[in-house]
């Protein structure tokens, strides 16, 4: 049967678009039910990016949930298999409160998840098709990318309280130097210490511009090796001039570790692409194995209908 | 084409500081200066496009992207928490943010302490801060008024020279948070646009 590309909208074709992408290289679409347990949820609310979720009562009497998330849904679900990897791919629509309207709003994603034993390859793999999956809305996009590691192997080595490190860590997110090193100087933390912290949140340009300035810092060493093994795939790759090394992109540490990243369009305010490694999340749902995903918005769209990507 | 930077700036005596420490920078829009009600300046050569927008605006316009950068006050940015980069801290537009009161105010921690102000979410994470039970009456301005009238206990609002409070009978119980004007950017806008903001950000710190 022929399709006829006509019939399809903006959103459609983009849609379409990903999903065949995803599906070359392997991942298995996945489908979920649109309600779940409130319980999920309530366990995991600092996953979920707003923390209200529409809930009813079923005929057999338990709490549901209109899902807010996919991810929960999908490690859930998925085996808890240390030896190999399940790559899967999904397109749901989820209910959160827009932050204009403060009321639910339904929002498409579509998104990715590798689960299982991951490997710099598999890392690599999902921020080759996060890379792609910008490229094909627009061809006018950016990958920031980030270690959580460079920021949390700074921040844990000052003896300051939970609320302070958080403090820092929202300035971070921010570019917020003049904050950081006021926090810094109140606490008493050592000025070079403070200087450093500044400077890696200030860092932004290419992989090649950015790395090798990490490379002294013996307390980075780790996370910078863990980024370069990551990023190595990409040379020869025309996808590599969308990479940006930005450490200010921070993700919730109860839930996040390594490696993390945003995508962005031009023209488009805010992110329109998230992800990163959630190994922690899936220790806290039991799960032995590593994971590695993420999501792209597509409600923010509609804006860019004049600005065409690849598929176009 | 030139890729235009497009700056909200702060109507008002503060916007027009801003626009001359830009001006100072190397950004100037000559036709700012005529005495006019247009609302929208532009300087093709300089590549920027000025806006006066109302303050408590300006982030805003920049989170929505509307505005690559922006000028706006902390007491704004903490009361709208607006998804944006705060890059630079301007340091003028100085005052700060705090709870004033009836001179013969005496708290009494055994009932609701009443809060009136124009910032309801910075009273309310400070008083959550310290664990202090309130109720807020959210006024948009005149706010001096209100404990005088016994409308409320306290307020909570920004003090410049504490003229107005001294002037009511009031003075200030406890300093919440120093208040300065900050460079804002949006988040996409830095990215796109980042060769650009950083050079306005050097020059801006070259004339500190």
């Amino acid at each position: 049967m022929q399709i006829n590309d006509n019939v399809l909208n903006y959103d459609e074709k983009i849609i379409f678009s990903l999903r065949s992408l995803y599906s070359k290289y392997g991942y298995a679409p996945y489908k979920m039910s649109k309600f779940e347990e409130y319980d999920l949820y309530v366990k995991n609310k600092d996953f979920l990016i707003s923390d209200s979720v529409i809930t009813f009562t079923d005929t057999n009497g338990k709490l549901m949930a209109l899902k807010p998330d996919v991810t929960l849904s999908i490690i859930k679900n998925s085996k808890d298999a240390c030896e190999t990897v399940q790559k899967l791919y999904y397109n749901e629509n989820v209910y959160r409160i827009s932050k204009g309207t403060k009321v639910f709003k339904e929002i498409m994603q579509v998104g990715l998840e590798c689960i299982g034993n991951i490997d710099n390859y598999c890392i690599f793999e999902v921020l080759m098709l996060a890379a792609q999956s910008l490229k094909n809305i627009s061809a006018d996009a950016i990958l920031d990318i980030s270690h959580l590691g460079v920021l949390s192997s700074i921040i844990d080595s000052f003896s300051v309280s939970y609320e302070m490190k958080q403090a820092l860590m929202k300035c971070a997110a921010e570019k917020n130097l003049h904050e950081i090193s006021a926090i810094c100087a109140d606490n008493g933390i050592e000025p070079e210490k403070a200087e450093l912290l500044a400077d890696i949140i200030s860092f932004y340009g290419t992989p090649d511009e950015i790395l090798p300035k990490l490379k002294d810092i013996p307390e980075l060493s780790e996370a910078v090796e863990q980024l370069e093994a990551a990023l190595a795939p990409f040379e020869g790759n025309e996808l590599k001039e969308m990479l940006r090394i930005d450490f200010s992109v921070v993700s919730d540490m109860k839930y996040y570790n390594g490696i993390v990243f945003k995508g962005f369009i031009n023209g488009i305010p805010n992110s329109v692409l998230s992800g990163g490694q959630y190994d922690k999340l899936m220790e806290k749902m039991n799960r032995k194995s590593g994971a590695v995903g993420f999501a792209v918005y597509l409600d923010m769209l509609e804006r860019l209908e004049n600005q065409k990507g690849e598929i176009f | 084409m030139k890729q235009m930077l497009n700056i909200a700036l702060p109507k008002g005596r503060l916007g027009e500081k801003v626009y001359d420490m830009f001006e100072k920078a190397g950004f100037e829009c000559p036709s700012i200066k005529e005495n006019n009600r247009k609302l929208i300046f532009e300087n093709e050569e300089a590549g920027v496009r000025y806006f006066w927008v109302k303050p408590s605006d300006v982030a805003i316009y920049v989170e929505r992207g509307a505005a690559d950068i922006g000028v706006a006050g902390k007491d704004i940015l903490l009361e709208y928490e607006p998804e944006v980069y705060e890059l630079m801290d301007l340091g003028f537009g100085k005052c700060r943010m705090a709870v004033a009161a009836k001179k013969d105010f005496r708290d009494d921690p055994n009932r609701t302490l009443c809060v009136a102000t124009k910032f309801s979410r910075i009273a309310q994470n400070y008083y959550s801060s310290i664990g202090r039970d309130i109720d807020i009456i959210h006024l948009n301005g005149s706010i001096e008024i209100a404990p005088i009238l016994g409308l409320s206990d306290v307020i909570v609002d920004i003090v410049e020279t504490g003229t107005t409070l001294k002037e009511n009978n009031l003075e200030v119980i406890e300093t919440i948070v120093p208040i300065s004007a900050r460079l804002i950017a949006n988040k996409t806008s830095f990215k796109f646009k980042n060769s650009q903001i950083t050079k306005i950000m050097r020059e801006l710190q070259k004339n500190d």
